[in-house]
């Protein structure tokens, strides 16, 4: 089990050092000069090279790198060349929006796909069957805004329990916070568990084919006793790799319900700092992206370990 | 009164009809085997007895254990007697297990299902069955998982999950069938035993008649939903009253007379070949180990010779095989056809490998399903430098299809039109029809049921007189390489340890290896001289 961790791990970090010089390079070579977009198309010769001294862009590209990955290690992410501000405090403080919600959504997520994928299977064919197939088709279909709108008319709107947007902080306490991303929470984790409820379905469907579930039969387990004690913990693997791409997906793809509920999400962040050539704050959201999809995935690495004996021993 | 009754068991599963009137009794201490061919209901027999048929099944008659009627018994209380007074052992020994549990959870399962006892009381049980079955703690530790046991080992798991309870009646459906011969031949002795002690009755589902005859108290023939004919085992084997039965000993002991091979003049030379494969480091420094699956095997194949390999899994029959096809490379030796190499520097030589084919043992796997039969028989072409085209190649189509037993009309066909034998009969024509010096027979008769063992056996014997074939027949059933080959080569652990003329091997084993395998064979009864 260790050695299988260790190797993970190592091919975390090289897929961490791939992924920056991958980063680095074709944010690079995209065109526009950042210190001309910021004085404009008038600026004097000098300035401009004053305020590429300033910003650290008149050494060399590999120089550059390396201050940049130097500077990520021991927590800076250089300056924002629009707000002049540290980009690592802009992204922390997004980053306490974006994550809370994301694992929210992700919980909310898991809770309402595993029973509902468990019960479909269990009654294959039948009306239960259909009718929690039939949701999680609706559940695709629709986008999430449109479930964001419908959210806030109803919940905000005409019932008033939620604020119709906004982020409150966390310096309100815990459950204040929690409330103002229940709603954007629900909306993102309604079409993430209708994907994740039919993963989980056709790989349980798969497993109560398998000779062992037979086995189980045999020995005297009911069906829902061999479902339960045999089929779920094996139609596991399939679905933790779905939710691992889910957490990435949604950690930085909420940008649109983020605008639907104004939060200050890295959504926005990003969309904002792409508007603005703002290379370093794109460069640093995106290392960081990629920094928590690739923990992910070992994580996801780890825990299908866990779950299947013959991965520890195959490694 | 008997322990289990069956009675007029008709059986339909969605409107068709699967077993009509089937009766059968078992008493306690008793083996009664059910065997027939494929589709003919015997292990829809044992699901019935159990009651875990499929979704839409229904079924009539009554199945009575020590007179109370499972048919009409609630599914509760099925449960109860599943594991319970009936056991269970199923033919896949590979996937009955549930791979994320322990050994010792699931044998334990059975006893804490049934809160037949405690905890630590069930722990001492399933110790004391696992030892019984063969795999005793100190060895077999119960914290091991299924992967981490062979094949045999885990059936060894499964029988004792299904005696835990000491149950009354044991359901075994083909238990050996995915295994080895002396495997085999240790988990029959191992449900004998089990018989004898517990005084279990034994329902055995199995299709070959030589583990039959050679187990059975009583014998039931099915064939298509029914028994044609039942009886005790010597009484039936002395005086078979029902053709098919007859049919099916006879398709079971099938001979075939092969034309004589020409002059030896060599075709195919191994020598010295060995192949390693690497094995996973033990440490994360460590130097990874070695397993050597050939070991310095060397042997020549005549033109027109037929030579028989055989051995258990994992013997390198099939590194072998595909080390010969040119699909793997060899770390030392040679191997040449027709005194040129099968690999030129890294890559197969092209010129040998269009003289060779090969025809393996899934019927149904081989083919790509969206072709028609004349696109997949022609899949060979491609190794040539002109392949025919137009007429001639049509020709050849149709000439290959009824040099296998098929009619020409069948190339437009789809490969589900077929069934298992037919495929089998495309396979061989599909390898013949570029007419290759050296045909590979991997198991390719081993999926087929008796009766469609013994035509496709006597079709190579047919197309060894039309065509001059040269092949070697790898399989891990003894009696059929006893009648196809002239010359036979025994393999154990990477090394041919016998070879020799077929019948010389068999009459008269050398090698100790070669003995324990033709004795660990069932043999089937002599019946040609009692049949009217």
């Amino acid at each position: 089990m260790l050695r299988y961790a260790l190797k993970r791990l190592i091919s975390l970090l090289i897929s961490l050092a791939v992924a920056s010089v991958v980063i680095f390079a074709v944010i690079e070579v995209a065109p526009g000069d950042p210190a001309s977009f910021m004085l404009g198309v008038n600026a004097q010769e000098d300035t401009l090279a004053a305020l590429r001294a300033e910003l650290g862009l008149d050494v060399s590209k590999a120089q550059r790198y390396f201050n940049w990955v130097g500077g990520m290690l021991v927590g800076d992410f250089g300056t924002s060349y629009t707000y002049r501000t540290p980009v690592s405090q802009m992204i922390a403080d997004r980053l306490w929006v974006s994550l809370p919600l994301a694992l929210y959504a992700l919980t909310l997520s898991t809770l309402i796909a595993f029973p509902a994928g468990i019960y479909a299977a269990a009654r294959r064919g039948k009306p239960g069957d259909l009718t929690v197939m039939g949701a999680t088709q609706l559940g695709i279909a629709v986008p999430n805004f449109w479930f964001a709108m419908m959210l806030v008319l109803i919940f905000a709107i005409n019932l008033r329990w939620f604020n119709a947007g906004g982020f409150a902080g966390w310096d309100q306490g815990l459950w204040t916070g929690l409330h103002s991303l229940t709603l954007p929470a629900i909306a993102l984790a309604l079409p993430q568990a209708a994907i994740l409820a039919r993963v989980m379905r056709s790989s349980l469907l798969d497993i109560l084919g398998e000779d062992f579930m037979r086995t189980a039969r045999a020995k005297g387990l009911s069906r829902r006793q061999a479902l339960w004690r045999h089929g779920v913990r094996n139609a596991l693997i399939p679905v933790l790799t779905i939710i691992g791409l889910q957490f990435s997906f949604l950690l930085a793809g909420s940008i649109i319900i983020e605008q639907v509920f104004y939060l200050p999400g890295l959504g926005r962040l990003v969309f904002q700092a792409i508007s603005a050539r703002d290379l370093i704050v794109v460069e640093s959201v995106v290392m960081l992206l990629v920094f928590a999809v690739i923990t992910v995935n070992f994580l996801v690495d780890l825990a299908y370990a866990a779950v299947d004996p013959r991965l520890r021993s195959r490694t | 009164m008997s322990l289990l009754q069956i009675e007029n068991l008709s059986l339909s599963i969605h409107g068709a009809d699967i077993l009509k009137k089937v009766s059968l009794s078992i008493n306690p201490g008793q083996i009664v085997a059910v065997t027939g061919e494929s589709g003919s209901g015997k292990s829809m027999t044992a699901l019935a007895v159990m009651k875990l048929l499929p979704s839409g099944a229904q079924a009539q008659g009554a199945i009575r254990l020590e007179g109370q009627d499972l048919l009409t018994r609630p599914e509760a209380k099925m449960c109860a007697l599943r594991g319970a007074a009936i056991g269970m052992v199923f033919q896949e020994p590979m996937t009955a297990l549930n791979p994320v549990k322990t050994i010792g959870d699931q044998v334990m399962e059975t006893i804490l299902i049934h809160k037949a006892m405690p905890p630590p009381q069930a722990l001492a049980r399933a110790q004391e069955v696992l030892t019984r079955v063969g795999l005793p703690p100190d060895r077999f530790p119960l914290s091991r998982y299924p992967h981490e046991l062979s094949g045999g080992q885990r059936q060894r798991v499964v029988i004792a999950m299904a005696i835990a309870l000491r149950p009354k009646l044991l359901i075994a459906d083909e238990p050996t069938t995915a295994l080895d011969v002396t495997t085999q031949a240790q988990i029959l002795d191992l449900l004998k035993g089990l018989v004898r002690e517990y005084g279990m009755g034994l329902l055995m589902i199995t299709h070959d008649l030589a583990v039959v005859a050679d187990m059975a108290d009583q014998i039931a023939v099915m064939r298509r939903g029914e028994v044609v004919e039942s009886g005790a085992t010597a009484h039936l084997l002395r005086n078979m009253r029902h053709p098919y039965t007859r049919m099916l000993f006879e398709a079971s002991g099938h001979q075939v007379s092969l034309p004589d091979a020409a002059d030896p003049r060599p075709l195919l030379e191994v020598t010295q070949v060995t192949r390693d494969y690497r094995l996973p480091r033990k440490g994360l420094f460590g130097t990874p180990g070695h397993h050597r699956a050939v070991d310095g095997v060397s042997f020549t194949l005549n033109r027109g010779e037929r030579l028989g390999l055989v051995g258990e899994s994992g013997c390198g029959k099939s590194t072998l095989t595909r080390a010969i096809l040119g699909l793997k490379e060899v770390q030392s030796g040679e191997i040449r056809l027709d005194g040129q190499p099968v690999f030129s520097g890294h890559r197969p030589n092209p010129a040998v490998r269009r003289k060779m084919q090969v025809v393996f043992q899934d019927p149904y796997g081989s083919f790509n399903p969206r072709h028609r039969v004349a696109r997949l028989i022609t899949e060979p072409f491609h190794l040539l430098d002109t392949p025919p085209t137009g007429s001639e190649r049509q020709d050849r189509i149709a000439e290959m299809l009824t040099a296998v037993g098929l009619s020409p009309d069948d190339a437009g066909k789809y490969i589900h039109e077929f069934s298992g034998g037919q495929r089998q009969r495309i396979a061989i024509a599909r390898a013949l029809i570029i007419r290759p010096e050296l045909i590979l027979f991997d198991e390719a008769v081993s999926a087929l049921d008796v009766s469609v063992r013994a035509q496709i056996l006597d079709l190579l014997a047919e197309l060894c007189a039309a065509y001059d074939l040269t092949y070697l027949f790898i399989s891990h059933d003894l009696s059929v390489v006893r009648t196809i080959t002239d010359r036979v080569m025994v393999m154990q652990a990477g090394r041919i340890v016998e070879q020799g003329e077929t019948e010389q091997v068999f009459s008269d084993p050398q090698h100790p290896y070669t003995r324990t395998l033709i004795e660990a064979a069932p043999v089937l009864p002599e019946i040609g001289t009692h049949v009217a």
